[in-house]
C-alpha cells in the first residue's frame, strides 16, 4: 500500500503525458469491457423499462405475481441453505489444510482444485446419475432396507449438487486466512487457562471470521445465480430466479419481463457486495491489531 | 500445536468425508462411460469402447471439441494480453484510480450469468455476433481477462520495481529491460493467468448457451444439450476424458511446482 501510495506522488508530480500512457495500457480492456459488460446490462435495465412500452409495468408485474415472489424468496433461501453448508463443511477442512505437514496438505489442495477444474456441466451430469431414483444413493438405502428417497428433482438434491460444486470457492478463501493465524496466540490462551473450546471461540474464530465472510459472500452470490445445476437436477419445485429470466426471454420473448427480473438479481447482488466489502475490511483490521 | 486424540480423528474423519464429497460423486461418469446400453441408468451393463468411438467419430461431438479448443486458445492469448497491459497500466496509476478501474474489471466475475447472458444475447441479435467465432470469443475474454489481471496484478505486487531501475541505469533500453528483466520474473503469473483464461472459456456455458446457433456449438453447450435431450452415454465418455486431462494438468503441475522450489532452495 505504502509503495502504491509513494509510486501515485511521483506520478502526480510528473509531466501529464506520463500519466496518460497507463491509461492507454488499461484501454483495450476498458473498451472491451464496456462493449462485452456495459452496453448489454445497459440493454437489460433498459428494456425493463421501455418493453413493450415506458413505464415500471414490468417491476409491478413482477413484485404483484405470487409465484414471482415464492421463486424469488426460494432462491434466497437455497443460496443461504447451500451457503451454511459450505461454512460447515470448509471449516474444519480448511483448518486441516493450515496445520497439516506439507505431503498431507498437498494432498487435500488436490482433492479441492481437480473438483475445482472440472467443468461444472460434468459435475451435474454425475449428479444426476448418483441421485436419480434408480441411483447410488438410493440403492444404498433399498440395500439397507430402507425405502428409497426421492432427490432428484427436489429442492435437497439441488442443494446437494449446488454446495458440492461451490465448496472449493469457500475453502480456499478460509484457507489462505487461516494459514495466516498464528498459532502461538491459541497457546498463549491455553497457557493462560483457557479450556481448549474457550481458546477455540475466543481466540482462534475471531481470527479466522474474515475468511468466512469473504468466503460466504462469494458463495452467497454465485449460489443466486446459479443456472445450470437446477435446471438439470431441479423440478418444478425447486426453479430458481435464473431459470424464470432464461424462460422470459429465450421462450415468451418477454424482454421487459425477462429484464426486470434480471434487473433484481442484480441489485441484490451488488447489494450484498458493498454490504459485505466494509465488514471484510472492518474485521481484517480487528484481525491485524 | 498438541490437539487433543480425539479433536484429532474427529478433525481427520470430517476431512476425509469432505474429500470423499468433493471427489467421489465425479467418478461416477467412469463406469458410466463404458456402459454397453444407451442409457445412463445405474449401474452399467457390459462393457464398450463405443461411446469414446462416438465421441470422436459423430461430428456432432468432435465438431463441438474442437470449437472449444479454437476459442479458448483465442481467448486465451486474446485475455492475457488484455490483461497483462491492464495489469501494468494500474501498476503505474494512482492507487485510487487503480483501485476503481480494478473493480470495474473484475465484475464480470460477480454479475450472474444469467442476467450478462441475456444482455449478451440482444446486443448479439442487434449486432448479427449471434453464432459467430467472434461472437463467443468477444463474450469469453471479457469472461476471462479478471483472473489474468489478478494472477498478474499479484506478481508485479511482489515484483521489486528497483531491479528494472538498475537494468536501465546499466544502460539497457525499455524495451531490452522488458524483455530481459520484467518479462521472465513475472512470467508465473502470466502463465498462471493464460491457464485459468482457456479454462474459464473452455468451461464457460451460461453464455454460450444463449449465443449459440446449430452451426457453431462449443462442447459445454453440446453436452447441455445431450443431457437434456436423451440419456447418451457419449456425455460420459467425455467427462471421463476431461477429467484425466485436468487430473494429470494439475497433478503434474503441482509436483513441477514443488520440485522447483525444494531445488531452489
Amino acid at each position: 500500500m505504502s509503495a502504491g501510495a509513494a509510486r501515485a506522488e511521483e506520478d502526480t508530480g510528473s509531466a501529464s503525458r506520463r500519466s496518460l500512457r497507463p491509461l492507454a495500457l488499461a484501454l483495450p480492456a476498458l473498451v472491451l469491457l464496456v462493449a462485452v459488460i456495459g452496453i448489454p446490462l445497459a440493454t437489460i435495465v433498459l428494456r425493463s423499462f421501455n418493453d413493450p412500452e415506458w413505464g415500471f409495468q414490468n417491476y409491478v408485474w413482477f413484485f404483484g405475481t405470487p409465484v414471482n415472489l415464492v421463486v424469488l424468496q426460494r432462491t434466497f433461501t437455497m443460496a443461504a441453505w447451500v451457503t451454511v453448508v459450505c461454512v460447515i463443511c470448509a471449516y474444519p477442512y480448511a483448518y486441516a489444510m493450515s496445520v497439516a505437514g506439507p505431503k498431507i496438505r498437498l494432498l487435500l489442495t488436490l482433492c479441492v482444485l481437480i473438483p475445482f477444474w472440472v467443468s461444472g456441466v460434468v459435475r451435474t451430469l454425475a449428479w444426476m446419475i448418483l441421485l436419480q431414483d434408480s441411483g447410488i444413493i438410493n440403492m444404498v438405502l433399498r440395500a439397507g432396507g430402507f425405502e428409497g428417497i426421492r432427490l432428484i428433482r427436489t429442492q435437497t438434491g439441488v442443494i446437494i449438487g449446488m454446495a458440492q460444486i461451490l465448496l472449493p470457492f469457500m475453502i480456499l478463501p478460509l484457507y489462505s486466512v487461516m494459514k495466516g493465524i498464528d498459532l502461538r496466540l491459541v497457546q498463549a490462551a491455553r497457557s493462560l487457562g483457557a479450556a481448549p473450546p474457550r481458546a477455540f471461540f475466543s481466540v482462534y474464530l475471531p481470527l479466522s471470521l474474515p475468511g468466512v465472510y469473504a468466503g460466504a459472500i462469494i458463495v452467497f452470490i454465485l449460489a443466486l445465480g446459479f443456472y445450470i445445476t437446477p435446471a438439470l437436477l431441479g423440478g418444478p419445485r425447486s426453479t430458481m430466479l435464473s431459470t424464470l429470466v432464461q424462460n422470459q426471454v429465450l421462450s415468451l420473448l418477454q424482454w421487459g419481463r425477462g429484464g426486470a427480473m434480471g434487473v433484481v438479481l442484480l441489485v441484490a447482488t451488488f447489494l450484498l457486495l458493498a454490504l459485505a466489502g466494509p465488514l471484510m475490511r472492518q474485521r481484517y483490521k480487528l484481525a491485524a491489531r | 500445536m498438541a490437539m487433543h486424540p480425539f479433536t484429532r480423528v474427529l478433525l481427520g474423519l470430517s476431512c476425509l468425508l469432505v474429500a470423499v464429497w468433493l471427489i467421489a460423486p465425479t467418478l461416477v461418469v467412469v463406469p458410466m462411460s463404458f456402459n454397453q446400453n444407451k442409457s445412463l441408468a445405474f449401474p452399467p451393463q457390459g462393457f464398450s469402447w463405443q461411446w469414446y468411438s462416438n465421441f470422436t467419430t459423430n461430428p456432432e461431438w468432435s465438431t463441438s471439441f474442437l470449437n472449444s479448443l479454437k476459442v479458448a486458445t483465442i481467448v486465451a492469448i486474446l485475455a492475457t494480453v488484455l490483461g497483462t497491459l491492464a495489469a501494468f497500466g494500474l501498476d503505474r496509476m494512482r492507487a485510487r484510480t487503480a483501485g476503481l478501474l480494478r473493480m470495474l474489471l473484475l465484475t464480470p466475475m460477480v454479475v450472474p450469468g444469467v442476467v450478462l447472458a441475456i444482455g449478451i444475447y440482444a446486443v448479439y441479435l442487434d449486432a448479427q455476433l449471434v453464432g459467430t467465432m467472434t461472437g463467443f470469443v468477444l463474450a469469453h475474454t471479457i469472461l476471462a481477462l479478471p483472473f489474468v489481471l489478478i494472477a498478474v496484478q499479484a506478481s508485479l505486487e511482489v515484483f521489486d520495481k528497483r531491479l528494472e531501475t538498475a537494468a536501465a541505469s546499466l544502460g539497457a533500453g525499455r524495451l531490452a529491460t522488458f524483455r530481459t528483466v520484467t518479462l521472465p520474473l513475472i512470467a508465473p503469473g502470466i502463465l498462471s493467468g493464460l491457464l485459468f483464461a482457456f479454462v474459464t472459456s473452455f468451461d464457460e456455458i451460461i453464455v454460450s448457451l444463449f449465443i449459440t446457433s446449430p452451426y457453431l456449438k462449443t462442447l459445454p453447450v453440446q453436452i447441455f444439450t445431450s443431457i437434456t435431450r436423451d440419456a447418451d452415454p457419449t456425455v460420459a465418455a467425455v467427462g471421463t476424458i476431461l477429467l484425466c486431462v485436468t487430473t494429470i494438468l494439475i497433478g503434474g503441475g503441482l509436483l513441477l511446482l514443488g520440485r522447483e522450489r525444494r531445488s531452489g532452495v
